[in-house]
Formats: C-alpha cells, structure tokens, sequence
C-alpha cells in the first residue's frame, strides 16, 4: 500500500462524504477558519503596509517585527493560548493570524515603495491629493505583488489550520490527527490530500483575482 | 525555578539537551536545503523553463501540512528525527530555490561577461563571481527558511516527542504545568531570534563591500527581500 492506494481508498469511501465529519462538513470549517484568519491579517497588515509603503518611513521597524512574529512557535503558541484561553476559536485564530501578518504586511510595504516613481510624481504634480496618489496611481500598479503577499499568508493559513484539530476543533487536520491517533493512514493521506487541493484551489483563485483586478497596463509592463 | 525549568524526566533530557535538539533537527534540514537550492537554482537560471514547474511543485509540497508529512514518513523512516527533517528541507527549497535565482539573476550582465574575458570557467565563475554577488539575496531568503524551520520543530512532538522543544508543549498538557509551554514558547522564540542576528552577522562578514550598517532601509532590508522571494510562486515566474 502506498500513499496513493490510500488516499484513492479514503475518498471512495461513502460515508466519508456526509454528516458532522463528513469532507464536505470538514472542508467548509477550514475554509472558515482560513477565511478568518486571512480577514484579520489583512486588515492589520494591509492598511499599515500601505501607509509605511506610501511614506517610505518604518521599514527597519517593519523588518524588526516581522522578524519577531516569524519567530514565534505557531505550534507552541497555539498550545499556549489553548491552555490560557481554553477551547474555542480565539486560541487558533492568534497563531494563524501572527504566522500570516509578516508576509502581508513586508510584501505591501514593499510593494508600493518599489512602485516607479515616474508616474507618482506625475500624480502628484498634476495635483492628486496623497490618498488619491495612493489609492489610484501606487495601488494599482503594486497590486500584484501585493496579490502575492496575501497568497503567501493563505497558503501558509491553509497548511497551518491543520492543527486547529490539536485543541479539539473541526477543518481537513482532523482527518490528519484522527488518522494518527487512530493509525489509520487512510485518514492521514486524505486529510494531506485535502489541505494540498485546498492550496491549489487558492492558487487558482488568487490567479483569477489577478486577472480581473490588475490592470492591464500593469501586467504587460510585467510580463516584458 | 517555579516550574519553568523542572523538564519531567519522560522526556530524557536536559533544558539544555532539548535545546541541541531542537537546533539540529531545524538547521541540518535548511543547510541540506540549501546545498540542493544551489544546483536547482543554477539549472533554473541556465534553463529558464524548468523554473515554473519546480516552483508548482515545491509550492504544493509546501502546503501538505507538516503533521501529515511526519505521518505519512513514520511508514519509512519510522519515529525518529530523520521524519521531521524530512519534510523541512523541503518546505526550505520554496524560499531558497527562488532566492538563489533571484541572487544569480541579480549579478550584473558586465561581471559575467568581464569573467569570461578573464578566461574563467563557467563552474568558477558560479563559485567565485556569481555566488558572492548573490550572498545578500541566499542570505535573506536563508534567515525565512531557518525561522520557520525552528517554529514547525515543535509539531514533531506530534509523532511521539520527536520536536525538540516542541516536547515540552505535549508534556506541559500531559501533566498540566503551562509553565512548561510557556518556557517552550519563550526559548523556541528566542532561539530563532539569536540565529537570525548571527544569520545577519554572518552576512557582514561575507559581503563587507556592502555598507555596515542598517542604514538604508532599502539595501540592507534583507526581510523584505526574503519575504519578496517567499512570495514568488509559479505565476510570478511565467
């Protein structure tokens, strides 16, 4: 039996696929616990990326605490605030949300520092307030990387809300963990099969956001 | 001392011992991972398009969650130390392969062409001209790739106390002593603190005609590049 007998077994299975373990229920809960995460590391990361990016100023601050929050334990963190804050969501919202603000917030800042600054002067001397500067000039022309920034913290959420099933709650890492405790590898390739086509699907998805929002000025100016 | 430092004797090691362990089994992944980025990385530059598929695959690689890798090994390697490298050098190579390229790809045109006037070969130039030139590139993408290779030790208590300091999380639950996971936290943390200083330390002293200190924000911001190269993912390279 190798790895892929077992996932083809887990998913052939009939009753894997409905009630309160079944994937789609399980699927739907790591979705949620991705969404929240992403939401909230957004909009830590996103404004504060933005407004250091547009100034220029704090990026040594930035790298300093970004190097602080990659150095936090996700694992150790999510034991820690499970053992200070009992069960519930909050425990396995703040590591996700540590592990995810790094990339959003440095790849922000440095995405709209390292916008050309041609057009932004242009911007400027034609009279744009700095908001619109920001907002309708250095926006648009960072955004794919800052596209880039938020991919990087979902996937890394994604992998990462696995172990949401170590302080007893729901997502794809029950599967994993069950598997585990149970020695049922079925259960364990399935779960990782899952959480890898969870990563993908934000792959495609984050590549389809690109292709509606960045402007088309903007990418070929990339690609060339 | 209050509990912080009484480590239960199940786990058959010292504050200390945990400590080594946990340093091997985090450093010996990313340096292995470092010595295969350096040849991927080169191919990828050499041939432009293998750059893409490597990144696909590294990527998704890297979002298979590290519980269920350990797991899915524990049937070839069995529980030991080997189970939780495994599965860090390669999350190393989704930050250090694009890192390399990117380094490589920053020596300037006019270097390569005065080495090859200079009669240098193409293995001696990437030796001598090139990777010298990419060290602050590797090195930003080196400090990302050591940091979360020292947070996801801990999962490998998982698969029976195999995560270094990770261990003491499982025990402190066992016993229910949260002092236990709050020194596991603290000196994990801290530990990941301490190797990136040297991380940028060790940068000085590989490249001393860049400028000393963090002055600019712009060239010495070597989190930012790495985060940059982190980003990269398939569709960048395309």
């Amino acid at each position: 039996m190798n790895v892929l007998d077992f996932m083809q077994s887990f998913f052939s299975d009939g009753s894997q696929w409905h009630g309160y373990d079944g994937i789609p229920q399980r699927v739907w809960e790591h979705v949620q616990y991705t969404a929240g995460a992403l939401a909230i590391a957004a909009a830590i990361g996103l404004p504060i990326g933005l407004v250091t990016g547009h100034t220029g100023r704090g990026g040594n601050t930035l790298a300093f605490l970004a190097t602080g929050a990659r150095a936090l334990p996700t694992f150790g963190l999510l034991v820690l605030m499970f053992v200070w804050l009992g069960l519930g969501i909050v425990p396995v919202m703040i590591p996700l949300v540590v592990l995810a603000i790094p990339p959003v917030l440095i790849t922000t800042y440095e995405a709209i520092r390292t916008v050309d600054p041609a057009p932004v002067d242009a911007a400027r001397g034609m009279g744009m307030p700095e908001a619109q500067v920001l907002f309708q000039v250095e926006v648009p022309a960072a955004l794919p990387l800052i596209l880039s920034g938020l991919r990087s913290a979902t996937i890394q959420i994604v992998s990462t809300a696995t172990i949401a099933a170590y302080v007893s709650l729901g997502g794809v890492g029950r599967y994993i963990l069950d598997g585990l405790y149970q020695h049922n590898y079925e259960k364990v390739a399935g779960g990782a099969a899952l959480t890898a086509l969870l990563a993908l699907l934000v792959l495609v998805l984050f590549w389809a956001v690109g292709k509606v929002a960045v402007s088309p000025g903007v990418r070929t100016r990339r690609a060339a | 001392m209050n509990g912080f430092f009484d480590i239960p004797s199940d786990l058959q090691h010292s504050y200390g011992g945990l400590i080594a362990i946990h340093l091997q089994e985090a450093l010996v992944p990313v340096l292995v991972g470092l010595l295969l980025a350096l040849p991927i990385g080169l191919l990828c530059v050499h041939y432009d398009w293998i750059y893409g598929p490597v990144l696909w695959t590294s990527t998704v690689l890297y979002a298979i969650p590290s519980i269920a890798f350990f797991v899915v090994l524990i049937d070839y390697t069995g529980l030991s130390q080997l189970t939780v490298m495994i599965p860090l050098c390669l999350y190393s190579l989704v930050v250090l392969v694009p890192a390399v390229v990117d380094g490589i790809r920053s020596v300037p045109e006019e270097t390569n062409a005065a080495a090859s006037a200079m009669g240098i070969g193409l293995a001696r130039r990437y030796l001598q001209v090139q990777l010298p030139i990419a060290v602050p590139a590797i090195m930003a993408g080196l400090r990302v790739a050591v940091a979360s290779s020292i947070s996801l030790v801990s999962v490998g208590a998982l698969i029976g106390n195999q995560g270094g300091l990770g261990n003491l999380l499982t025990t402190a639950q066992l016993y229910g002593r949260p002092r236990l996971a709050v020194t596991s936290v603290v000196t994990t943390a801290a530990l990941a603190i301490v190797i990136d200083a040297l991380l940028v330390l060790l940068r000085r002293v590989l490249t001393p005609w860049e400028p000393p200190s963090g002055g600019a924000a712009g060239r010495s911001g070597a989190a930012t590049t790495a985060e940059d190269a982190a980003t990269r993912t398939p569709e960048g390279a395309s």
